[in-house]
């Protein structure tokens, strides 16, 4: 199987790539699209801010061969910002009123988290720390990432912008800071976290543990495909 | 919500702890990645890595120490001390450190924060300020160099400023209090945390299990950080966490 975890030059990807090799799977970090074609599975990791990374995706030509290779339905996991490029656009690091293009696979766009709860009191941002995920009413759509992890269980978060997803049943997860926000999203074999699984100890290798079984058995026939954007 | 930390903190010189640690079960004591995958084992919520080699040239040891804790760490980690450029920056989070931590030479050249946050993002900047009582009002200036040169800088408008620079997190460490073990300067803590909207991790003078919870409670500090306390098996992170829980602070005990 070639599992391919997507380096945009932005930091170390080497934890997730100790992570995955935990859960028994082998994979290669590359910045080729020619790599990101030939995948069986994909993992996008976050690090740095959405225009750079998307300004860099579309030059170096990731960015269509992760939209090229969702859509022939292979499975894909954008972990922190990787979560977030799967939305049509993100303000971070553009200048007001602008935004940057997403991979667009799901609806909705990306902002900074609102700093304010509902009777006014400021939390910290960045979000920084272990903070609880909450299942939303579906469990088995959460299965082939949290299967056998308790929900309320801590993960490791680091950022400062959130996803808004157009629609709530691509909301499978939420986190709460100050204002309850979208944490775990899924669209058929398309998986985001906004918390770090490669850092998040037992429970996070746990994720990437059921990640890369969700990705053996949908690799045997393969039954999942897109089409089409939107939920 | 928002847990609160707890966050052990390993002096490392040429790649090695500095300082004995007296830690049970340990094949080498002196291995600092070992020693925080311990930690880690234990519940800890983050590990810092304090650098204190001297010379230039053994500092490849604590990039070659932060590119193996990148292989047997799965929480996130922090190497401080020693940064004087972008490219000794660039160095270590190309290793795997998840933050580095500036100190001295933020102070000397804040524009180091600045372009450092903006390179790596504000997760990945922690700002280190040393803080000394001046006088015996609530006032404190900051130190450098491990405390041996004093400023004339006020170290809560410096944290402000760090804050206003894009640091992701500031680590404050009481000189009058670190290595006395009679608890943080939880007025200093406080200052710090009310004039800031980054995290303020708590440091210096840890003695006892009653000193964690007050660093939240009283200090008001988002992660609390110690060294000795666990190095020589006195507490247990495990322990801390519970008494914390025990406390009302919430805490990651799964």
């Amino acid at each position: 199987m070639s599992f391919v975890i997507i380096d945009y030059s932005k930091g170390n990807l080497r934890s997730v790539q100790k992570g995955l090799e935990l859960a028994g799977c082998e994979s290669l970090i590359s910045a080729r699209a020619a790599d990101i074609r030939a995948a069986e599975a994909l993992v996008l990791p976050g690090v740095g801010a959405f225009a750079d990374a998307s300004a860099h995706m579309m030059a170096s030509g990731q960015m269509q061969a992760i939209q090229e290779r969702i859509a022939a339905g292979v499975a894909f996991l954008g972990i922190c910002l990787g979560l977030q490029l799967l939305f049509e656009r993100g303000d971070e690091g553009m200048p007001s009123g602008e935004w940057a293009p997403g991979l667009a696979v799901l609806d909705g766009y990306c902002r900074r988290i609102d700093a304010l709860d509902a009777q006014g009191h400021r939390v910290k941002v960045p979000h920084v720390g272990w903070n609880q995920v909450v299942y939303g009413k579906d469990e088995r759509l959460l299965a082939p990432l949290c299967a056998d992890i308790a929900d309320g269980s801590n993960f490791y978060f680091t950022h400062s912008y959130q996803c808004v997803p157009a629609c709530p049943e691509l909301v499978l997860a939420t986190v709460c800071h100050a204002q309850e926000f979208a944490c775990v999203v899924r669209r058929e074999q398309v998986f985001g976290v906004q918390f770090h699984p490669e850092k998040s100890s037992q429970k996070g290798l746990a994720v990437l543990r059921n990640f890369v079984r969700f990705v053996t058995e949908i690799n045997g026939p393969r039954i999942y495909a897109v089409s089409g954007g939107g939920c | 919500m928002l847990t609160k930390r707890v966050i052990p903190c390993l002096d490392v010189r040429d790649g090695r702890v500095v300082k004995g640690v007296n830690f049970v079960g340990l094949r080498d004591a002196g291995d600092p990645v070992e020693l925080a995958a311990t930690y880690d084992r234990e519940g800890a919520d983050e590990v810092v890595f304090l650098d204190i080699t001297a010379t230039h040239e053994k500092r490849q040891t604590t990039v070659e120490m932060a590119a193996r804790a990148s292989e047997e760490l799965h929480i996130p980690y922090t190497v401080g001390g020693g940064f004087s450029d972008q490219e000794k920056i660039r160095a270590m989070i190309a290793a795997g450190a998840d933050k580095i931590s500036l100190n001295s030479a933020a102070v000397r050249a804040p524009t180091l924060l600045t372009s450092a946050a903006a390179l790596f993002g504000s997760q990945a900047v922690l700002c280190a300020i040393d803080a000394k009582r001046a006088g015996s009002a609530d006032k404190w200036v900051v130190y450098l160099n491990g405390g041996r040169i004093r400023t004339d800088r006020d170290a809560v408008a410096w944290a402000i400023e760090a804050d206003r620079r894009g640091a992701g997190e500031i680590l404050l460490t009481s000189m009058d209090r670190d290595g006395c073990k009679d608890g943080f300067d939880l007025a200093l803590t406080r200052a710090v945390a009310r004039s800031v909207n980054i995290p303020v991790i708590a440091s210096g003078g840890v003695g006892s299990i009653e000193h964690f919870a007050e660093g939240v409670l009283e200090g008001e500090a988002d992660a609390v950080l110690a060294a000795s306390v666990f190095h020589f098996g006195e507490l247990t992170i495990r322990e801390v966490k519970e008494y914390m829980a025990s406390q009302g602070i919430a805490v990651r005990l799964d």
